[in-house]
């Protein structure tokens, strides 16, 4: 129980980028995320969210600073930490069923026989209704449908956690939302534990069960966290008048627009 | 898990088309029952006039260069018309040539061979020198591109080396190898690598970082980064290296053969001059031309099947 709490630690991060006394973008940020929970990172475009993302993914090492997942340190980017890029990057000689099969290949290729990979390539793409597609090339898809197939690669990984850096925002908005609520019972069905970065104020509330609003950076840091305390599943039309969902999302939006709002963009 | 996805995606569309088939095809034979006099003579007519139209563009597309050649010919044709002429018209070129046109396939021994079997030593040559050339260049390329180390230490000589004209190196490879055959494998080697190394360098360079984030959740091993993400990501790079490659091969060939002697179109054309066979050189460059393009457009044509689906999404 005692670790299930505290399945991803994140321990007094800094980061600063250029020699020491550089820029700084994160000061001492601090999260411990239960194993099952989807929490979001949202803050102003540039402070620094998609840089904690990265460190957690191991993609960019913390200047200081320590990250646990499941009590291993993260020291560099492993398939235990899937990441979802915000641009998809499927490989594009590939088919939609190789850019999975490439992962499931490498990361179970030891445990699983070839029709085991097989099929359980093919069930991560029925998770995101990918399957009839298969043998697409992702020049001949759609931006929804790629990022789709983003998610079906990160979650054939089995990841401990899956890491999602602003997933939708290159959608348009009814594929946003249509992908939003495909991901959010993903995750239901398979409890997977989520760090979502994102900048959309609904879809933070939507989708999580805590929101983390990062200050603005330069030396961005955690201004506070918003619980959502709603029942799931969580259906979109239901919630725009439901009094939890409406407190929360004023609580975020006064948050990035009252008291810390983006000096540079007014 | 795949076969109940396949059969629930296959099996209702195949059910209700015999269902339903009969049912909807009963009553519009009945109703076109008059028409059909009239539809087969339409369609065919559609068809022919389709047929014509296809044709005409055809033929428009293909006049230009007829026109373009004609012109060319005719001037050719008076210009050399005069008795004191110093080059053969090409009426001339190609009386005197027609035993070379016809009969490309004779072989009288030594360097009395048809022009078939020049053109054959000489591509036989650049096939391998240029086959050598992907392989290093390729592989030098991935070396450059990938370490900033290698750029530093062995740009600066290529640099300088790539300037170098192809038969300028052909004194030093005749004194290392003292045979022609591979001095000028050496040449076409030498001549063809340079392109492919810094096209393929550069194709390694710009692999998006995405596909090496990608590489690094997978914890893909050199190997299998070079095998699944770098070479096809540099492909399109690497075959315009390979394109520009094979063209400077073809032309340090002619050059290098007319040095070393023995087969191959450029000995051809170096002792036609020495015979003074004036039209026999003229017809040689006609096929080097043609031998030049259709490599290009080979190595063209490959590169447009492997990169196939490389480009960026």
């Amino acid at each position: 129980m005692e670790a299930n709490d505290r399945y991803v630690q994140i321990e007094n991060v800094h980061k600063s980028f250029g020699s020491a006394g550089g820029s700084e973008v994160l000061r001492d940020v601090s999260l411990t995320v239960r194993k099952g929970e989807f929490v979001s990172i949202i803050g102003h475009s540039g402070c620094g969210k998609s840089t904690l993302l990265n460190i957690v993914a191991g993609l960019t090492p913390a200047t200081s600073g320590n990250v646990f997942v499941d009590n291993r340190q993260v020291v560099e980017p492993g398939p235990d930490r899937a990441v979802v890029f915000q641009n998809h990057s499927l490989l594009p000689w590939l088919s939609v069923y190789q850019n999975v099969r490439l992962a499931v290949d490498k990361i179970f290729g030891g445990m699983m026989s070839k029709d085991e990979r097989h099929d359980w390539t093919l069930r991560n793409l029925e998770l995101v209704s990918m399957v009839e597609a298969r043998n697409k090339k992702p020049g001949e898809i759609s931006g929804g449908m790629k990022q789709r197939v983003g998610i079906a690669r990160a979650l054939s990984m089995k990841p401990k956690i899956l890491l999602l850096d602003e997933p939708f925002g290159a959608l348009d908005a009814l594929t946003r939302a249509h992908l939003q609520d495909r991901v959010m019972q993903i995750s239901m069905e398979l409890g997977n534990t989520v760090m979502m970065i994102t900048h959309d104020v609904e879809e933070a509330v939507l989708l999580s069960d805590r929101i983390v609003m990062l200050t603005n950076g330069p030396a961005a840091t955690i201004g506070s966290i918003c619980e959502v305390p709603l029942e799931r599943p969580r259906l979109r039309l239901e919630l725009i008048s439901d009094p939890t969902y409406v407190g929360c999302r004023a609580a975020v939006l006064e948050f990035l627009h009252k008291r810390h709002r983006f000096v540079d963009a007014a | 898990m795949s076969s109940t996805a396949k059969s629930l995606q296959h099996a209702p569309a195949a059910k209700v088309v015999p269902l339903n088939a009969p049912a909807k095809a009963a009553e519009p034979v009945e109703a076109s029952t008059p028409a059909p006099s009239a539809a087969p003579s339409a369609a065919a007519s559609s068809r022919l006039a389709r047929l014509a139209a296809v044709t005409k563009r055809r033929a428009l597309n293909a006049l230009p260069p007829v026109l373009a050649v004609g012109a060319l010919l005719g001037v050719w044709e008076l210009l050399c018309a005069a008795p004191d002429a110093t080059l053969p018209p090409p009426s001339r070129v190609v009386s005197e040539t027609w035993e070379l046109i016809v009969d490309p396939f004779f072989d009288r021994g030594g360097i009395d061979k048809g022009l078939f079997w020049h053109i054959y030593a000489s591509i036989k040559r650049v096939a391998l020198g240029y086959f050598l050339a992907a392989i290093g260049g390729i592989g030098l390329g991935v070396l450059i591109g990938s370490s900033k180390w290698a750029t530093r230490a062995l740009d600066p000589i290529f640099q300088v080396l790539r300037t170098i004209p192809p038969l300028a190196w052909l004194p030093l490879s005749l004194a290392a190898f003292r045979d022609g055959q591979p001095s000028a494998i050496f040449v076409i080697f030498i001549t063809a690598i340079w392109p492919i190394i810094i096209n393929t360098a550069v194709g390694i360079r710009n692999i998006p970082q995405d596909y090496q984030n990608v590489a690094k959740v997978l914890r893909l091993n050199r190997g299998e980064y070079f095998v699944s993400i770098m070479l096809p990501a540099a492909a399109p790079f690497i075959f315009t290296g390979l394109r520009i490659g094979v063209g400077l091969s073809w032309l340090a060939i002619v050059a290098a053969e007319m040095l070393i002697g023995g087969t191959g179109i450029g000995f051809f054309i170096w002792d036609s001059w020495n015979s003074s066979r004036i039209s026999d050189i003229i017809l040689a460059l006609l096929y080097v031309g043609i031998v030049g393009m259709l490599l290009d457009r080979a190595i063209a044509v490959l590169g447009r099947i492997v990169t196939r689906g490389t480009a960026s999404t």
